[in-house]
């Protein structure tokens, strides 16, 4: 099943590159539903893997540090592909709290809500309050901005933040920027920056040392995956030129509610897993959207993969590695 | 056997309907020339508005209602029209007092675009 959809996206990929879009794209690993990814730093290189997985053997020993990234919450989705997505995230939470390796932080890679709704806002913070991490990041996703521009979102979870909800911070040695694609979106077009953030984002890394990591992070990916179902950011590229001279970026992206990475030169491109429901695979199913699985399917599916980076010269290597048959 | 007689009754009854529905059908296609008529549904549905294209006469009333999981919107690239978000079976409708061609996209899933033209 899973070398089956395997192929499938390479397929994809393969479209991709023909269309000149991904040339020297390379995609290992993907899975369609779980709960979140664990990050390490180590000597600035990040690490991730599916959190369901056994940490006995977990690499991160010799981490400086280690931050999770969750995504695609949607609390007040009820349709059949997940009745309780509350009740989900709880499930990630408690993945997060039985983690040997305490991490500083949680990144929420946005789609917080189903529809921006104030009791939507309220329940993530309950469930998320119950977490060891206090410190969580979010950028807002296209969910989180219906109606009022993401005012709310604002308001909640964007005190201090530029123009639509971007910023960024240090930890430890390590530059992170959370970027907004979500806003002011162009008819016919895909994710959008816009002028102002750009330049922002340009101003921000100015005057960095080449060595800092990078880590970016923002809803709907900063790589073209799949244009038809406006999978990508339209304008992607300038942002990413502005990262070209740091030794190791990384992207964190949710959005597709699957596993999907590439590495490029010294940037690795990755997007995470919903908590709430998986999406089909790009071009598998007439549109992007919730897909029903049977519920025990759903269940274990949570962190079905295990993702690991292993430093290999310059560049990544993904050894993709799915749990349980 | 039996199955198969049980089967034929229906077929039949389909085949009857189908054909006064067609004579209905004709005769609404007369009716739609005229101006006064002519309301028009559009479904959303697999993050695609459909019929995309839909011409309707001055004065009409079109009718976007969502049939994802996810909710969508309906607003005019220049401002005429937007709807509110639509949440899954919720309608939007607007009368088009004005000729004209009226393109339209989902605000949130900005790749699903459509066209109104008004005669």
């Amino acid at each position: 099943m899973l070398e089956k959809k395997q192929d499938l996206i390479d397929q994809n990929l393969q479209d991709l590159n023909n269309d000149g879009v991904d040339r020297r794209g390379f995609l290992k690993c993907m899975a369609w539903a779980g709960t979140g990814l664990v990050w390490t730093l180590n000597g600035g290189i990040p690490v991730s893997r599916a959190f369901a997985k056994d940490h006995s053997q977990d690499a991160g020993k010799r981490a400086d540090f280690s931050f999770v990234q969750i995504s695609d919450s949607h609390i007040g989705f009820n349709k059949p592909a997940n009745p309780d997505v509350t009740a989900t995230l709880q499930t990630a939470i408690n993945k997060i709290n039985a983690m040997p390796n305490k991490p500083d932080f949680i990144i929420h890679t946005g789609d917080l809500s189903q529809l921006s709704k104030p009791s939507e806002f309220d329940t993530l913070d309950q469930v998320l309050k119950g977490a060891s991490a206090k410190q969580v990041y979010f950028v807002p996703g296209e969910h989180d901005m219906l109606s009022d521009n993401g005012e709310q979102f604002l308001e909640r979870y964007g005190k201090g933040t530029k123009g639509t909800g971007w910023y960024s911070f240090d930890h430890k040695g390590v530059h992170f920027v959370g970027l907004v694609n979500v806003a002011n979106l162009k008819a016919g077009g895909m994710g959008s920056l816009g002028h102002e953030q750009l330049e922002w984002l340009e101003d921000d890394l100015h005057g960095r040392s080449a060595s800092t990591p990078i880590v970016l992070f923002a809803h709907i990916p900063l790589w073209t995956i799949y244009p038809d179902w406006g999978w990508g950011t339209d304008d992607s590229e300038e942002a990413l030129s502005y990262v070209k001279r740091f030794g190791s970026v990384t992207v964190l992206n949710g959005h597709i509610h699957q596993i999907m990475q590439k590495v490029e030169g010294k940037v690795s491109f990755h997007t995470a897993m919903s908590t709430a429901f998986p999406q089909p695979a790009p071009g598998s199913a007439p549109s992007a959207g919730p897909m029903k699985v049977p519920a025990d399917q759903l269940q274990k599916a949570l962190g079905i993969t295990d993702v690991n980076y292993v430093v290999s010269g310059r560049s990544l290597a993904i050894v993709d590695s799915p749990l349980g048959a | 056997m039996r199955n198969k007689n049980m089967c034929f009754i229906p077929l039949a009854t389909t085949a009857v309907v189908a054909i006064v529905l067609l004579l209905t059908g004709s005769h609404l296609a007369t009716a739609a020339d005229q101006p006064s008529m002519a309301n028009s549904e559009i479904k959303i549905d697999n993050f695609t508005f459909g019929p995309q294209t839909v011409t309707v006469p001055v004065g009409a009333t079109v009718t976007w209602t969502n049939k994802d999981d996810i909710p969508h919107t309906s607003v005019s690239t220049d401002g005429v029209f937007k709807s509110k978000v639509l949440d899954t079976d919720e309608k939007f409708s607007y009368t088009f007092s004005k000729a004209g061609t009226y393109s339209y996209y989902c605000t949130i899933h900005p790749k699903m675009t459509g066209t109104i033209v008004v005669k």
